[in-house]
């Protein structure tokens, strides 16, 4: 690799700052190979990923946050393994991070401005958060509402991320009653290219998966109905989940830590969305691939699926209603039976008039009359 | 005065209750009721199913007594039952039914489809659809007293026959004696010696009974038209007899369908519980000689076999007591198949043998019995109806069989000891 | 609407109104039957009598002698369907949750895979069913549109619950929806149906008994 002299004080292609970094090539093919896999992409493009990555320039990035908690900031920046991640995530200009720059105030506003000057056209926009459509003074930056803000950044992209159910489907912040009007980037902006990667957060790798997958091929991955990579989220955790032949088996935990639950039994009784939830966490895991929820012994709750938290009671299993109750059956048997009690009061005046108006039989009446 | 359809009409209204409302409700056209039905089976008709013979009473009570029944009248959807239904339902409900029960005991639901013909039939009655001829015997029976037009001096006649052969004499209008003997028209005309046998066995038994002059005749053809107020006045002449006589029990005789009558249907067409017992002849017999108050002697050798008439067997409960009797009197007695409470009818019950256009079709019918007599392979069938000894004896010639039919009492009198 | 929110909707309101229509056609249509009344008997009952009401309640599921024979595909569709179908309903894990949500009651499951193979069982049966009522004359005859609706809304629930189990046709959160949806549409339907004999056939049957056992013959 050629070194190139930039004005810049960091490297000019991605390969120059790795090896900066003191990264080994052979340790980035290694990366380079274990996201290939997770991608889901044939085994030989590892060598081309390694070839684009490390020819590629800088990827112009600018992160927005709006009405969020910043748990996917968080997510992202767990460097877990210590120095892939973060080096790809360094080795792309971030230009503006409400969280992680050191500039505030006008100097940051201005560090987004003149990146999407410079980038025109280029830079990838990352959003997190929901958007506040009941009231911009519900959540502002600088004095600009999400909404302007976004509309005004969007312009200039060349594709979007929406990360976080947030932002990907309006999260919990469109929970039901939604008081501040919470859409989703969708929601806004119709005119480019949006990749959705939802999760409550989501998980780290798979953020950067998309990422390596943008600088590789400059394009978007294969997505689902919802917009979401279909390498991640191609199957549900119940598909994936390492209980499941507990659940084939019809054995379930009927309470936490109960002995069912500490054999490690299905969690579909407790609540478990896993077969409705698209999702990585069954085999990707979290914290490097410690665990995830279900095998920590709690049910999945839905979380990388629009209006999760509207979906039924956490701790209620998916075949429970989500509202009915004894007393709605016993209300509406209720109404049945005054009903029922009109009907009968009327079938028996009916056969009581009918009594009233029975002439009696005799033989003559055998017959008619016309025959 | 006529029938009308307005009558039909309302009188289907009057007898729809609980039970064939939960009937209709439950039946899920399964076809098993047609199955069970010798009309169906012997001619492979599917319009001789049960349940489709009482289709006019459904759309009845489905529009009167339901919901939505009664919203789609409202609105002009339903189609209301019409004479010209009727006129075609009526083959349907009389000459291809005898109501024997059979179809009520398959009924997966547990329809009691038998029960539901004989209340439609009022309806069919009081509109005029009741065949020809029953309306015929059920005007004699009112007017005359007996459906074949049988008065007392006819029955004098076979008394005073039957007291010079047996040299017993047979009371009449005697009171307080401890049985009304009833008879049927079938047994004054063609069976006297059944008369003549329950005046020995009861000679024999030291047992008090009477005749009485204005109520002699069992049959009830209120009962098989279906017309209630013309059956109450048939089995009130019985009721009112038994109760001026202060009898303690009336005995039905061997006629299907005046056991119905007087035992079952009795109490209710009156209104009121009887003050009297009421016991079919086999219970009388059994009891007397489970007590050892008739004895008999020696078997009869011929190898015989026994028909249960429906409305004794499968829909009055008398099924144990001739086989007792008969396992007394019989050397080879056999069985034949289904006997007992799934037995077949003979297919002239329930007013089809007094109705001639029927005729063609309980013949075919008849075939089942014919099966059953060919597959027991015996020459004498005993039985305790005397419309069921009619009607086989009239199949059996149409079919070239040479089998004797002969009445339970009859036969054990011919074993019966007496004078000890 | 997302998948899920069409599973939400089929798990909250449109479940909650199909559940009160059947709540509220039961009672009602019970209230119909029973409201007409029965006429006391008068005529004295047999005392020492092999039948009852209660005696046909449960031996009328047997075929009368003689019938098997000749009915073998309605009774045993009808047994293997009706089974099948018990089964499925009231063994399988997912439904038992929902009656303890409905009732507060719950019972032991049976293995997934036995309420697996029970529903092909149904299902085969109750085409076989279909098919005999198409070509037996007696049941042709007595058809209408109502035995095929009814039909039709007893098959879809066990389609849809097989296909969603197994993954098949559609996805997987859009299958449990429509599986929700059918059987909502049946539970509308069954209070006015023939499908009530669900309930009514206790009743019938117990008159049936009742009439017979009171002269002595066991029904």
């Amino acid at each position: 690799m050629k070194k190139q002299q930039q004005t810049e004080a960091l490297p000019g292609t991605v390969g120059e700052g790795l090896k900066q970094r003191g990264v080994t090539r052979r340790e980035f093919l290694k990366f380079c190979t274990a996201m290939t896999a997770m991608l889901a992409l044939p085994p030989a493009m590892a060598s081309v990923m390694a070839e684009a990555i490390s020819k590629a320039r800088r990827q112009s990035v600018i992160w927005l946050s709006f009405q969020e908690c910043t748990g996917c900031t968080e997510a992202i920046t767990r460097s877990h393994s210590p120095t892939l991640e973060n080096l790809i995530f360094d080795l792309i200009s971030l230009d503006y991070h409400h969280t992680l720059q050191a500039a505030s105030g006008e100097a940051a506003e201005l560090a987004r401005t003149q990146a999407m000057k410079d980038n025109e056209g280029k830079y990838l926009l990352i959003v997190d958060g929901s958007i506040p459509m009941g009231n911009p003074g519900y959540s502002c930056i600088a004095g600009i509402s999400n909404y302007d803000m976004l509309v005004e950044t969007a312009k200039g992209a060349a594709a979007i991320v929406a990360v976080g159910t947030c932002a990907t489907y309006g999260g919990i912040p469109k929970a039901d009653p939604n008081p501040t009007g919470a859409v989703s980037v969708a929601d806004i902006i119709k005119d480019k290219p949006i990749i959705n990667v939802p999760g409550c957060p989501p998980i780290p790798v798979v953020m950067t998966g998309v990422l390596a997958h943008f600088l590789t091929f400059g394009g978007l991955p294969e997505m689902d109905d919802l917009g979401r990579p279909k390498s991640f989220y191609g199957d549900t955790i119940h598909d994936r989940c390492y209980r499941r032949p507990f659940y084939d088996q019809g054995k379930f935990a009927q309470s936490f830590d109960d002995e069912g639950a500490r054999q490690g039994w299905c969690l579909f009784k407790l609540g478990c969305k896993g077969p409705v939830t698209y999702n990585a966490c069954a085999t990707t895991k979290w914290n490097d691939g410690t665990s995830f929820p279900i095998q920590s012994g709690h049910g999945c709750i839905g979380c990388s699926e629009p209006n999760f938290w509207d979906a039924g009671p956490l701790y209620q299993a998916l075949s429970m209603p989500v509202s009915a109750t004894p007393s709605m059956l016993a209300k509406a048997a209720a109404v049945g039976a005054a009903a029922g009690v009109a009907i009968t009061w009327h079938n028996r005046s009916k056969k009581a008039a009918a009594k009233a108006a029975h002439e009696k039989v005799t033989v003559q009446e055998l017959k008619r009359e016309e025959k | 005065m006529s029938a009308t359809l307005e009558k039909g009409l309302n009188a289907f209204k009057e007898v729809i209750d609980a039970p064939i409302a939960s009937y209709f409700s439950s039946c899920v056209h399964c076809g098993l009721c047609a199955e069970a039905c010798l009309f169906h089976n012997e001619t492979g008709d599917p319009k001789y199913t049960p349940i489709h013979k009482l289709e006019p009473l459904r759309r009845v009570w489905k529009q009167e007594y339901t919901l939505l029944g009664k919203l789609g009248k409202m609105l002009g959807l339903t189609k209301p039952v019409t004479d010209a239904e009727l006129t075609e339902w009526e083959p349907l409900v009389y000459d291809s039914c005898s109501m024997c029960g059979r179809c009520s005991m398959v009924c997966p639901v547990g329809n009691d489809i038998t029960y539901m013909i004989r209340k439609m039939r009022e309806g069919m009655a009081a509109s005029g659809h009741a065949p020809e001829d029953l309306v015929g015997a059920t005007t004699r029976a009112v007017t005359i007293g007996s459906p074949m037009g049988i008065k007392w001096p006819a029955v004098m006649a076979q008394i005073k026959h039957v007291q010079a052969e047996t040299h017993i004499e047979v009371p009449v209008d005697k009171e307080g004696a401890d049985y009304l003997v009833l008879m049927s028209s079938m047994e004054i005309i063609n069976f006297p010696e059944y008369l003549s046998a329950l005046s020995r066995i009861f000679k024999q038994a030291g047992v008090s009974w009477t005749l009485a002059q204005d109520a002699f005749e069992a049959t009830n053809s209120g009962i098989q038209i279906g017309a209630s107020d013309l059956a109450r006045e048939i089995v009130g002449r019985i009721v009112v007899a038994a109760e001026r006589l202060k009898v303690k029990c009336v005995i039905s005789p061997e006629c299907g369908h005046a056991f119905t009558a007087i035992r079952w249907e009795g109490p209710n067409l009156m209104g009121k519980p009887f003050g009297f017992e009421v016991k079919h002849i086999l219970e009388v017999l059994d009891e007397l000689h489970t007590a050892g108050r008739i004895k008999t002697r020696g078997k009869d050798k011929r190898p015989l076999t026994y028909h249960d008439p429906c409305q004794i067997s499968r829909r009055g409960g008398v099924v144990e007591q001739p086989r007792r009797l008969l396992g007394a009197i019989a050397e080879d007695f056999r069985e034949m198949p289904d006997a007992g409470v799934m037995n077949w009818c003979c297919g002239g019950g329930g007013g089809v043998s007094a109705n001639s256009r029927a005729e063609p079709l309980r013949l075919e019918a008849f075939k089942v019995k014919k099966r059953q007599i060919e597959t027991t392979d015996v020459h004498t069938l005993v039985t305790a109806c005397a419309n069921c000894r009619i009607v086989m004896e009239e199949g059996l010639e149409h079919y070239h069989m040479k089998v004797d039919v002969i009445g339970l009492t009859e036969l054990l009198v011919d074993y019966l000891v007496e004078g000890e | 609407m997302s998948h899920l929110d069409l599973l939400t909707f089929a798990r909250g309101s449109a479940l909650n109104w199909a559940l009160i229509v059947f709540a509220a056609g039961i009672v009602l249509r019970l209230f119909e039957i029973l409201g007409l009344g029965r006429k006391a008997d008068l005529a004295r009952p047999r005392t020492d009598s092999p039948g009852s009401g209660w005696r046909t309640i449960f031996s009328r599921t047997l075929p009368p002698p003689g019938m098997l024979k000749r009915e073998p595909v309605t009774y045993f569709g009808g047994y293997v369907f009706h089974f099948g179908l018990f089964i499925a309903i009231f063994f399988f894990a997912p439904h038992i949750e929902f009656f303890r949500g409905m009732t507060g009651l719950h019972w032991s499951s049976l293995p997934s895979a036995l309420v697996d193979a029970s529903v092909v069982a149904a299902i085969v049966a109750l085409g076989a069913l279909l098919a005999h009522r198409l070509n037996n004359k007696v049941k042709r005859m007595l058809s209408g549109l109502g035995d095929y609706i009814a039909w039709t809304a007893t098959m879809l629930p066990l389609l849809t619950g097989y296909m969603a189990y197994h993954h098949l046709f559609v996805e997987y959160t859009l299958m449990l929806t429509l599986h929700l949806f059918s059987v909502e549409l049946l539970l509308v339907l069954l209070p006015f149906t023939k499908l009530f004999h669900t309930f009514s056939l206790f009743i019938s049957r117990w008159y049936n008994g009742d009439f017979f056992g009171r002269k002595g013959v066991a029904s």
